[in-house]
């Protein structure tokens, strides 16, 4: 709990964060800017989770330890995304959306 | 600690020793037994399927986050046999192409991780233990995707894939966070109990229905599945449509019957747009793939529709129904996938236009391609109507009449476009162009006679209906 702050303002930000992640994955043109954004929507997630616990169910820990849980799967999730780009990179030398995406139908 | 408890886990925990052994295999096994590597864990994995048909008690462990029953045990056991003919038809090309880049059993560990995520998804009992299978069940995949490091058109496909589950999962977390603002708890038993239809818990359901959507590929999040489908390695694909789609069915169905049932309004009217979309794009677009792999995976898509039609009956028809479509898309699937394998190690061809005349030149094969897409399609003798037509009752029987004739009009055009490969197989006279006679290898032949039997058993041999009737019978309880 923070003094003077309630949890409208918290969970405002975190919503925007998460929107900002969600319009960031759509808009960008870098691969590597695509993973930053979802590294946006997860972190808002976690927030969420440890926000909810800590305002409404202070009883109980499981928010928070879901957000613990949320930060190693996004360490996972970016580790392997990297491999994969940087893989993708040694075959095309770019980065960028416009000089990968080549499978359309 | 009672120790006797943790048997509940069998499948996990022989799954995990399975994963442990081939990992210290590889480390001491020289360059030439990499191809003996390969063939020990099927056969190591052939026993693990069959000790899994052993009868298992039901019962819950670690405060209820796992959770296990007979339904369960049938579907995990369901899902070891397509994994099990899946190593078989991709044994091959795995000696093939991949032995050579000095790894083998990499491909292996990470299918069986994957696997493991399954396992661990389906027998979730909170949201805490359905997140790290659902992602232990999707990150393998997506190295598999991108397996092929030398392709360029498999690293795209990786991209593709890792990114917008990614974005999906978050999603889904997103929408879990916010069910758990309003009902204070993680638990499935402890949910059910809490949530009521409020603003807050509609939206967050609305978000994490994304996260399970992707998985199994319904309309609005439909867009990565052709393109992943194509780039991928074909075991991959395979594995995809079939196993990964199998798995996420089953436990959208177990949130959705008793977690999400008191949201059953809400989501009846989702189901109700998701099913007409996904029916009605899956299967106009695949009316113009050329491409076996794209042409599958929209066949896969529309699919998917045609199981969440089972949704809309929200009792033991509808849960019956549902696991018998998904054991038999699972074979009728990797009948199909198989014989496009079969053809693309032998010659490399993948086009539909290739196909041209195969029956002159390869009758079994394209005997048992022509089973299996009249499966998928529903002709009366074979497993697949026999799946459509439950599934139309379970609806029916709802009273969502109009769902119905929309599955009914679908269908029809879906046969348009499988008969469309039979006519080529059967019908076209082949030239110099077309695909030459070949023999298949032994391993590759018994994956696909394999997935024909259970093509012809399952829909033939009604005792099955019944048992899997039987078992899920009690599952509404849980």
């Amino acid at each position: 709990m923070i003094e003077g702050i309630s949890i409208y303002e918290i969970l405002t930000l975190s919503t925007v964060v998460f929107f900002i992640g969600v319009y960031g994955f759509f808009t960008r043109e870098n691969l590597i800017t695509i993973l930053m954004s979802i590294e946006l929507i997860l972190n808002a997630s976690a927030l969420n989770f440890v926000v909810i616990n800590t305002y409404l169910y202070p009883d109980f820990l499981q928010g928070t330890v879901f957000s613990i849980f949320i930060i190693a799967m996004a360490a996972a999730e970016t580790a392997l995304a990297i491999a994969i780009i940087i893989n993708l990179y040694k075959l095309v030398n770019s980065v960028e959306v416009k000089d990968t995406d080549t499978l359309k139908y | 600690m009672d120790w006797n408890s943790l048997l509940l886990m069998r499948y996990e925990l022989g799954l995990l020793v399975l994963i442990l052994l081939l990992v210290i295999f590889e480390i001491f096994s020289g360059k030439k037994q990499k191809g003996g590597l390969i063939n020990l864990s099927i056969i190591l994995f052939a026993i693990f399927t069959a000790i899994g048909f052993i009868p298992l008690e039901e019962g819950s462990i670690f405060g209820g986050m796992f959770r296990t029953n007979d339904m369960l045990h049938f579907f995990k056991g369901t899902l070891n046999v397509g994994v099990l003919i899946l190593l078989l038809q991709s044994a091959d090309w795995l000696k093939d192409k991949v032995v050579d880049q000095n790894k083998s059993s990499e491909f292996i560990v990470l299918l069986f991780s994957s696997l493991l995520g399954m396992y661990f998804m389906i027998s979730a009992g909170d949201f805490l233990m359905f997140y790290i299978g659902l992602e232990l069940a999707t990150l393998p995949v997506a190295a598999l995707v991108a397996y092929d490091t030398m392709k360029r058109d498999s690293a795209e496909a990786g991209v593709k894939y890792i990114l917008s589950s990614a974005l999906a999962s978050g999603t889904a977390i997103f929408g879990i966070s916010l069910l758990y603002a309003t009902t204070g708890t993680i638990y499935f038993d402890a949910f059910a109990d809490v949530i009521s239809i409020s603003n807050l818990s509609v939206l967050g359901f609305v978000f994490f229905i994304s996260g399970l959507g992707f998985k199994i590929s319904l309309v609005p999040f439909h867009f990565w599945t052709a393109d992943v489908y194509e780039g991928a390695p074909i075991p991959v694909a395979s594995y995809l449509s079939v196993i990964s789609k199998g798995a996420a069915v089953i436990i959208l169905m177990i949130i959705m019957f008793t977690v999400m049932k008191p949201l059953m309004p809400v989501w009846n009217k989702i189901f109700y747009i998701l099913i007409i979309s996904t029916m009605a794009i899956g299967n106009l677009f695949a009316l113009r793939q050329k491409n076996m792999k794209r042409f599958l995976a929209f066949s896969s898509i529309a699919q998917a529709g045609f199981i969440l039609l089972g949704f809309m009956s929200v009792d033991t028809l509808g849960v019956t129904t549902i696991i018998y479509f998904v054991a038999i898309y699972i074979f009728s699937n990797l009948g199909a996938f198989g014989v496009v394998q079969a053809i693309s190690n032998a010659t490399g061809k993948e086009s539909m236009n290739d196909y041209k005349g195969l029956y002159r030149t390869n009758p079994k094969l394209s005997l048992i391609m022509m089973l299996a897409l009249f499966s998928l399609a529903g002709i009366p003798p074979l497993a697949g109507f026999f799946g459509k037509f439950f599934l139309y009752a379970a609806a029916a029987s709802k009273g969502y009449y109009f769902l119905v004739f929309i599955g009914v009009v679908m269908a029809t055009i879906s046969l348009y476009y499988y008969l469309l490969v039979v006519k080529e197989m059967f019908l076209t006279k082949n030239d110099e162009t077309s695909i030459p006679y070949f023999e298949s290898r032994p391993l590759m032949k018994i994956g696909l006679i394999i997935a024909s039997i259970g093509i012809l058993v399952v829909g033939l041999y009604s005792p099955l209906y019944d048992y899997i009737y039987n078992i899920s019978s009690s599952f509404l309880n849980l």
